[in-house]
């Protein structure tokens, strides 16, 4: 019991507790679990679709672990990398850069909720880092920061394939911004609110889930989503085979990880809105919070069986997330890529009227309905 | 002057010079790109060749008939058994003894060809699938590639340079079980090839960024000299293998695909169509290939077999003098021309009588493909660069020399 004592602490230092509980978790599922093991699963994965083997050779005394070894030595191998400058490069800007890319990538984060209200012990929690009233405008908002990070590395790195990336980078995230913000209208508009726990909250029924009420949403924005994400079929910005590497041409060692880590850190964040958006969130299929709560209460009491209600959301929310994942890295392994001018014309000529259409739509019907 | 130009005016835009290569992803077969660009526009291209040049034809003077093998290896390096070919072909000419070649070596050669067609094809289409960003269909590709050279490592023991071709004949027999050997394959890169085409064929992504990009009409391909399936992708019925049939091609039925807009999607369906003509053609042959010798019976043409070099006195003599001073060609000057996987191959020889080539000159169907590139580029974007390079197929090896 003492360990769960610190639920039972009343008003501000129980929240602190919480909030810090919150943070270090989301912090480590994303820096230290997700992004690492990402790249291991990419691999294998890529491996697994192309009849490959995958990475299975570094080793400690013969062990191989599966190749899970590699994310060790590519950690080691980019932190101990020169960390190169070209002349003629804005040193104070190229070092920036990748900060700028990776901070936001992590704090888009914070308003997603991987779980929902818990009483525990009397104290609430609520699992989201902050709560905001804004929601989903804030991830759009954070996110857009993370875009100068790649513009700026393009032009601070002097070089011409850089400062293309850079701009590449700079049309298409601006174009899919816009049409991403009014894919989403669809979702506020049915559910009547910004905020992500409210969204979440309303997904408890198997048939209200986002993909049921905004399917045309759903799937407009996942393609923006994936653009946004600038991995194929929408890597234009980098594209290897005719920018060299876009805007991280120049980058190397543990500058290059951080655009590295932000673009994983990006998928996940993607699957967690689109789990929170449009797949019921924490909640499990046909189990209601109060069904199962109420189950567990029976054989270990109520406040254990909300402990392990939480728990067991908090899983299914990963879940959810691993699945979009693995079926972001299908698409990534399996589609080449467009042209720039073909990115263009999806978001401005295809998307962007098409998510008019849905909001008008879905008006419509709610005018209808009521 | 229109609007765009007046804001153009305003804005001080000027346009951006941009060196693609030599050592750029998309540049393989080092070659350098210098690029004008309006944006990403292509104003104007200039393209550099010659940073693979490695003196295939002053390395052939060098040595006698025979050894110039091993350097045609290393021309088209995807398939080099039709350089082996090719050159053998373009001396036996000058030896006035093509006729001679038994009908086994006819056969097989005809099948070495092609199975070296079908690993061409193979990497080509697999690299350009890999260059527009889908790197799972170029590895299926290049999974059919790797079995096609099992069969090649097969035959001569070495997968990428064969040197199996000799003049008059051939190195080896076919191993045994190599019909089954062949099903096998052949069985395993359908599939993988059906997979690949079922991934990219009808993708509208990859449609998009193939179709009417880079296209060249009719008349504009025969003048720049383009061969191959780039030629046929214009529209143009021209292949070697029919209009000029050498070995036992004419016994052969298979089918020549064409084009119409010589785009590069019109390249890649060409190419893809060829690898099912080239299995047809493998399997063809066989089944018809007779049984008998592979060599010319003669010993100043064709090395004598080891029984004969014991045994009879012309051959000992003729093993001796071939080694040392090399065959003597007689005097004079052939030209002869075969169906390569990108187009005419042709070996240009020159022999003064001696046992060395005076002149060996090859006939490598990418230059005209590659002098091209600026031309149907101009007005196209910077991207498109990548599929119309990967369509015309440079090998490096085979441009430069």
């Amino acid at each position: 019991m003492d360990g769960l004592a610190i639920f039972q602490t009343p008003g501000m230092f129980g929240n602190i507790i919480e909030m810090m509980l919150k943070i270090i978790f989301i912090f480590t599922m994303n820096m230290g679990f997700f992004a690492p093991v990402l790249t291991y699963v990419e691999r294998k994965q890529s491996a697994f679709m192309q009849d490959r083997i995958g990475a299975n050779r570094a080793d400690v005394f013969g062990f191989t672990f599966f190749g899970l070894l590699h994310i060790v030595t590519d950690a080691v191998k980019l932190i101990v990398k020169e960390d190169f400058i070209p002349r003629g490069a804005d040193k104070v800007l190229h070092t920036v850069a990748p900060l700028i890319a990776v901070i936001p990538a992590l704090i888009a984060f914070s308003v997603i909720p991987f779980g929902g209200k818990y009483n525990l012990w009397g104290h609430e929690a609520n699992l989201v880092i902050a709560d905001l009233d804004i929601g989903i405008l804030f991830i759009f908002a954070v996110a857009s920061i993370g875009t100068y990070g790649a513009i700026i590395a393009g032009w601070a790195s002097n070089n011409n394939w850089s400062l293309l990336g850079g701009i590449r980078v700079g049309a298409q995230m601006l174009s899919y911004e816009v049409a991403m913000g009014l894919t989403i209208v669809g979702i506020f508009m049915v559910y009547g609110s910004l905020k992500m726990t409210d969204i979440g909250a309303a997904q408890e029924d198997f048939f209200h889930w986002g993909i049921f009420l905004q399917p045309l949403g759903f799937f407009l924005f996942f393609t923006c989503a994936l653009a946004e994400n600038k991995r194929v079929p929408f890597d234009v910005p980098e594209a290897e085979s005719e920018l060299v590497a876009g805007y991280f041409t120049e980058y190397s060692g543990l500058k290059f990880a951080m655009f590295w880590m932000a673009e994983f850190l990006e998928i996940v964040t993607i699957s967690a809105v689109l789990t929170a958006l449009f797949f019921g969130g924490w909640h499990i299929p046909f189990v209601s919070h109060a069904m199962l709560s109420g189950f567990l209460s029976g054989i270990v009491g109520p406040d254990f069986a909300e402990l392990i209600t939480m728990f067991v959301h908090v899983g299914v929310f990963w879940l959810k997330v691993a699945i979009l994942i693995f079926l972001q890295m299908v698409i990534r392994w399996t589609l080449p890529r467009f042209r720039y001018d073909q990115v263009m014309m999806l978001g401005w000529k295809i998307i962007l009227p098409l998510s008019l259409a849905n909001i008008a739509v879905t008006g419509l019907i709610l005018l209808l309905v009521g | 002057m229109s609007v765009e130009n007046d804001a153009r005016m305003d804005l001080h835009a000027k346009e951006m010079i941009l060196n693609m290569g030599p050592s750029h992803p998309a540049t393989h077969g080092t070659v350098r790109f210098l690029l004008k660009l309006d944006g990403e526009k292509i104003v104007h291209m200039e393209t550099e060749i010659g940073y693979l040049h490695r003196g295939f034809e002053k390395h052939c003077e060098n040595g006698t008939w025979t050894q110039a093998f091993p350097y045609t290896d290393r021309l088209n390096y995807n398939s080099a058994m039709q350089n082996n070919v090719a050159y053998a072909l373009a001396v036996e000419k000058l030896m006035g003894v093509s006729d001679k070649l038994p009908e086994r070596a006819q056969y097989i050669r005809v099948m070495v060809c092609e199975l070296a067609r079908l690993a061409d094809h193979y990497t080509n289409l697999g690299a350009a699938a890999l260059e527009l960003g889908a790197l799972t269909a170029f590895i299926y590709l290049v999974e059919s590639r790797e079995l096609v050279w099992d069969l090649i490592e097969s035959v001569c023991g070495a997968r990428l340079t064969s040197n199996y071709i000799r003049i008059g004949g051939l190195s080896a027999d076919l191993p045994e079980g190599f019909k089954e050997h062949v099903k096998e394959v052949f069985d395993k890169t359908k599939v993988l090839c059906d997979e690949f085409d079922r991934l990219l064929t009808h993708n509208r992504i990859f449609v998009d960024r193939m179709r009417d990009v880079a296209p060249i009409s009719k008349e504009d391909a025969i003048a720049f000299g383009f061969t191959g399936p780039c030629l046929r992708a214009a529209g143009v019925e021209y292949d070697v293998r029919k209009a000029n049939p050498y070995l036992v091609y004419d016994k052969l039925d298979f089918d020549v695909p064409v084009g119409t807009t010589g785009d590069n999607f019109d390249i890649y369906l060409v190419r893809l169509e060829e690898i099912n003509q080239s299995i047809r053609i493998v399997e063809q042959v066989l089944e018809k290939m007779p049984e008998g010798p592979i060599n010319i019976d003669d010993p100043a043409v064709r090395q004598p077999s080891k029984e004969d070099v014991s045994s009879k006195m012309e051959s000992m003599i003729f093993h001796f003098k071939n080694q040392i001073e090399g065959i003597k060609v007689p005097k004079g000057e052939a030209y002869f021309a075969t169906e390569g996987s990108n187009g005419e191959v042709g070996f240009y020889v020159v022999s003064d009588g001696s046992g060395k080539p005076f002149k060996c000159r090859v006939r490598p169907p990418c230059i005209p493909l590659t002098q091209a590139m600026g031309f149907r580029v101009q007005g196209a974007f910077l991207a498109d660069i990548i599929p119309t390079f990967d369509m015309i197929n440079l090998i490096g090896g085979e441009c430069d020399r």
